[in-house]
């Protein structure tokens, strides 16, 4: 990929982040850097789309170390779970054989495994040595039928986000378009009833919590042609643009996709989120009113009514188990607001949130939840959130895998919040796994436990090791705090 | 002798391979105080890091050189040196482990030049060893890794006797141990309280039990490892009075090691037969010049009495294996010494240890070709990594968890596999999964010339 065009795409005029230094172009501190690669965010970002075969083209590191190592689910093929790369050995590295070994690769997979399609992930090693695998991809399509993608986002041209937007930017330019939806089935649309077709924009069903907010949309007649990319397949990416709105559910991971898709075809689009009983019942309410069907309203807010008085009961005597329990939460974009009005919801107290990855829309919304001296945190070393946890009084931490250890080893109560995660937490029913997740780790008996040096300690007279500062966890110790509404 | 499959597919599917830097990375992660800086993007270290981290579920230390589109075409030498500055700075290591990448030895990277220029402009960051080694992804695996960058800490760290002074037998007590990566830190801690069990005290480089299982330190953050082998250490290595070398992987590294120190070196396959493990412990006897521990005899009566329990079930049953080499071949070996037969057997990468497989053939590949040859040959048993879970399911048979990564169960990177409990232990382990197989079950004939009730066959349950 050119550096031109690099820069076009780190140029994102949706993002009110745009006036500032890019992202993409901050150069990263050697010995100091953590983060993925932009290859591991194009990967990330399309790997859900579950019958699609990706070959990952380049040496084992790429695919080797990481295959099947995300937490997206399918509710049908799992193709897109089987790690396939041309891993490169040191003759094709210097024969330049790599190229033909991608495109009989690309003929392997199509072979062995009937894709949809073939999605194709350039890396370091072919870019540097100048594989043309765009046209590697052309070339294979053409001869075999089958839809071949490049996806160009080497390691080395920058962060993880950008291989977001290089993701997203080739479904929109590449594939969108390519196919008409099919029609409604027959006998579900009548008089009072219509079907209105809508797409989810960057939801990666992490855990399947997709499909606690499915059921919902369906009953709403919400057909969502595509969700980019939790549980999609690779036709109904194909019809994207028919979309009549697109809901933006990750904003910092692909809000080039939301705006190209509506230069394009002209698709209005919204950014909401599936965390907090009060921000699905908004997601809904925005689907309504952007498609503005009166009949489609009535029956959203009967929805919402009946839905929120349900959870509301469901997470009541979680409620009073995790009231004024305060939170650091320590996560990238979307999440960093979306999580915090959650957690509002189940009266805990956010002490302070990681905006390392939030768009100038994320800290507006933050704001708006946490009150105008809301704290953020920009650099979320170890070191600094622990000391954090420390000062605040803080009963657990919620960040990403990466921390999970460096909060056990603190003996911090912690919650993985990220796409390795095991449990789903959208929607309204997922907030009482999220309650539950939270109770078990803060409530759990184990912390006395792992902070009690040995009895032998003192009585042998040896020093005593250093007392691990230890956390106020009962509930009545807490300080009284003051709960913002949900409502 | 196994005939060894080359690789003739263009795709790895399902990839058994995990790549030879992160193993260079794993070597440095058995030293104290140490952190290994990967030369590369930053998508290398943070995809070795998740690797690692879900394997071992501790903290793993590990930075990156973050090379980027202006170093990948210019140059990556200042990378490296402004790396090793800001990591000196903020929290002067014992040591930094320097294993390069694909992508900068495409590029030429002339890594030891860097480390020259970062020594000449900081000669403040003396105290700081640096190890850099050179560990593309395009050749090996992860065992590769591992050895060559034990090979290059030794060549780096442990002086030679004429520079030292040093003398094999000074310290007559010390045995050093060069554990190949196959072996876990459970495997590691076995070894070292065998070898105390003689009187001996053992020096293990790199030592993984002591840097990556269990700790919990009374300072809440870390940002280097946390025991493992100290630095220092090293210096006395060749005063020992043996080293006992475990895994053909580490030939080069202990031919490096006997070179430079001369002390006397012991070689050991695996340890995961009583064979084996009975040359180890006769070893041990020899140097320590001390009988066989009653504990030690003990347990390999132990041994003797599961190998009767176990071979009914044992005997005669077909595995499929998927490992690194020298994995490979101690479970080739071990399923050998009860009369199973490995049906087929993958490792990721070519290995002169692989000529000791007890196999037919092995295959160079990935876990599709595990499935394929497991299937063709109805493999009942399947020996692999947690990815080789799919497999299994496919195959519709048993997996017993062995190798990296294990990320789907807690505890697998601790077990311990080798010695005459390690061996007892996986030996009831496979004889139990092939309890749970209905082998040689006839099925209930029920005959049409009866009028029995279909009722009948309703599992009887309390109302």
């Amino acid at each position: 990929m050119k550096q031109k065009e690099i820069a076009a795409l780190l140029d994102e005029p949706a993002c009110a982040h745009n006036a500032k230094d890019k992202s993409g172009c901050a150069k990263l501190k050697p010995g100091a850097t953590a983060g993925g690669c932009s290859f591991d965010g194009a990967q990330i970002a399309l790997l859900p789309i579950a019958d699609v075969a990706h070959i990952v083209h380049g040496s084992i590191a790429c695919a080797g170390n990481s295959w099947d190592n995300r937490g997206a689910r399918s509710s049908g093929p799992s193709l897109y779970k089987i790690g396939m790369t041309t891993d490169l050995t040191e003759q094709d590295v210097i024969m330049g054989r790599s190229e033909k070994r991608l495109f009989l690769g690309i003929k392997q997979a199509i072979d062995s495994y009937k894709p949809a399609a073939v999605f194709v992930y350039n890396t370091c090693v072919p870019a540097l040595t100048g594989d043309d695998v765009g046209a590697v991809c052309k070339e294979a399509q053409k001869r075999w039928g089958t839809p071949v993608v490049s996806v160009d986002a080497a390691g080395f041209y920058g962060t993880k986000n950008l291989g977001n937007r290089i993701a997203g930017e080739t479904m929109v330019t590449q594939v969108c378009g390519t196919r008409e939806p099919d029609p409604v089935p027959p006998g579900i649309e009548h008089e009072g009833f219509k079907v209105h077709d809508v797409n989810l924009v960057a939801e990666y069903n992490i855990a399947g919590e997709l499909w606690n907010v499915l059921p919902l949309l369906d009953e709403l007649g919400l057909r969502v042609l595509c969700s980019l990319s939790g549980d999609a397949r690779f036709h109904e990416v194909q019809t994207m643009h028919r979309a009549e709105v697109n809901m933006m559910v990750c904003s910092k991971a692909m809000i080039n996709v939301a705006r190209k898709l509506k230069e394009t075809y002209g698709t209005p689009w919204f950014e909401g989120s599936f965390y907090g009983v009060a921000d699905v019942s908004q997601a809904l309410r925005d689907f309504a009113r952007i498609i503005d069907d009166p009949d489609l309203t009535r029956r959203t807010e009967a929805l919402i009514a009946r839905e929120e008085a349900k959870i509301h009961a469901a997470l009541e005597p979680y409620r009073a188990r995790l009231q004024g329990r305060k939170v650091l939460l320590y996560t990238g974009g979307v999440k960093s607001w979306s999580i915090i009005s959650a957690l509002q919801d189940l009266g805990m107290t956010v002490v302070a949130t990681g905006t390392r990855k939030s768009t100038e829309e994320d800290k507006a919304r933050i704001r708006a939840l946490m009150g105008e001296d809301a704290v953020m945190i920009e650099d979320g070393n170890p070191r600094g959130l622990i000391d954090r946890v420390r000062e605040n009084g803080v009963d657990i931490l919620i960040a990403g895998g990466r921390n999970l250890y460096t909060a056990l080893k603190a003996r911090i109560p912690f919650l993985d919040i990220n796409q390795e995660r095991e449990f789903g937490y959208a929607g309204y029913v997922g907030m009482v796994e999220l309650a539950r997740q939270l109770c078990l780790t803060v409530e759990s008996p184990i912390w006395d436990a792992v902070r009690r040096p040995a009895p032998w300690a003192a009585v042998a007279g040896h020093a005593q090791p250093a007392p691990v500062q230890s956390l106020s966890l009962a509930a009545n110790e807490s300080a009284p705090v003051e709960v913002p509404s949900h409502a | 002798m196994p005939e060894i499959i080359k690789r003739n597919k263009a795709l790895s599917v399902s990839p058994l391979k995990a790549s030879n830097t992160v193993g260079a990375a794993l070597a440095f992660l058995g030293f104290n105080r140490t952190i290994p800086m990967l030369h590369g993007s930053q998508g290398c270290t943070a995809f070795g890091k998740i690797f690692f981290v879900r394997h071992f579920r501790e903290p793993i230390p590990l930075q990156t050189t973050a090379i980027d589109q202006v170093s990948a075409i210019m140059g990556s030498e200042a990378q490296v040196v402004e790396g090793l500055k800001t990591i000196c700075e903020k929290s002067a290591p014992d040591l930094i482990g320097l294993p390069t990448t694909g992508l900068v030895e495409t590029q030429g990277a002339d890594i030891e030049m860097a480390v020259r220029v970062f020594r000449e402009t900081w000669p403040q960051f003396a105290g700081t060893a640096v190890v850099p080694v050179s560990t593309p992804d395009f050749t090996g695996c992860m065992e590769s890794g591992y050895a060559q960058a034990t090979k290059a800490i030794i060549e780096t760290l442990v002086p030679t006797r004429a520079e030292a002074g040093t003398r094999p037998g000074r310290r007559e007590r010390q045995v050093n141990v060069l554990p190949g990566s196959h072996l876990t830190p459970g495997d590691i801690e076995y070894l070292k309280e065998l070898i105390e069990a003689f009187g001996l005290s053992p020096m293990v480089l790199p030592d993984l039990s002591d840097s990556l299982d269990g700790h919990l330190p009374e300072t809440d953050y870390n940002p280097l490892t946390i025991g493992g082998t100290r630095v220092s250490d090293l210096a006395s290595v060749g005063d020992a009075v043996a080293t006992l070398v475990i895994g053909a992987s580490m030939d080069a590294a202990a031919d490096a090691l006997a070179e430079r120190t001369g002390v006397p070196d012991h070689r050991f396959a695996h340890l995961m037969d009583m064979d084996a493990v009975d040359g180890l412990v006769m070893t041990l006897s020899r140097i320590a010049d001390r009988p066989v521990p009653a504990k030690v005899e003990r347990q390999r009566a132990q041994l003797q009495d599961a190998l009767l329990d176990c071979h009914f079930m044992l005997g005669m049953s077909r595995f499929a294996v998927a490992a690194e080499p020298d994995l490979l071949v101690g479970f080739s070996r071990m399923l050998a010494s009860v009369g199973s037969e490995v049906v087929a057997a993958v490792a990721p990468a070519n290995a002169p240890a692989l000529q000791d497989v007890a196999a037919r053939e092995v295959k160079i590949g990935d876990l599709e070709d595990l499935e394929i040859a497991a299937r063709e040959r109805d493999a009942e048993i399947l020996i692999g990594n947690s990815h080789a879970v799919h497999t299994a399911e496919r195959l519709g048979i048993p997996l017993l968890r062995a190798g990296f990564p294990q990320y789907d169960r807690v505890g697998g990177f601790q077990r311990t596999w080798i010695g005459y409990r390690g061996t007892r232990d996986a030996i009831f382990d496979l004889a139990n999964l092939l309890l749970g197989e209905e082998r040689g079950e006839i099925h209930p004939y029920r005959s049409t010339l009866k009028q029995r009730p279909e009722s009948e066959c309703e599992m009887p349950r309390p109302n």
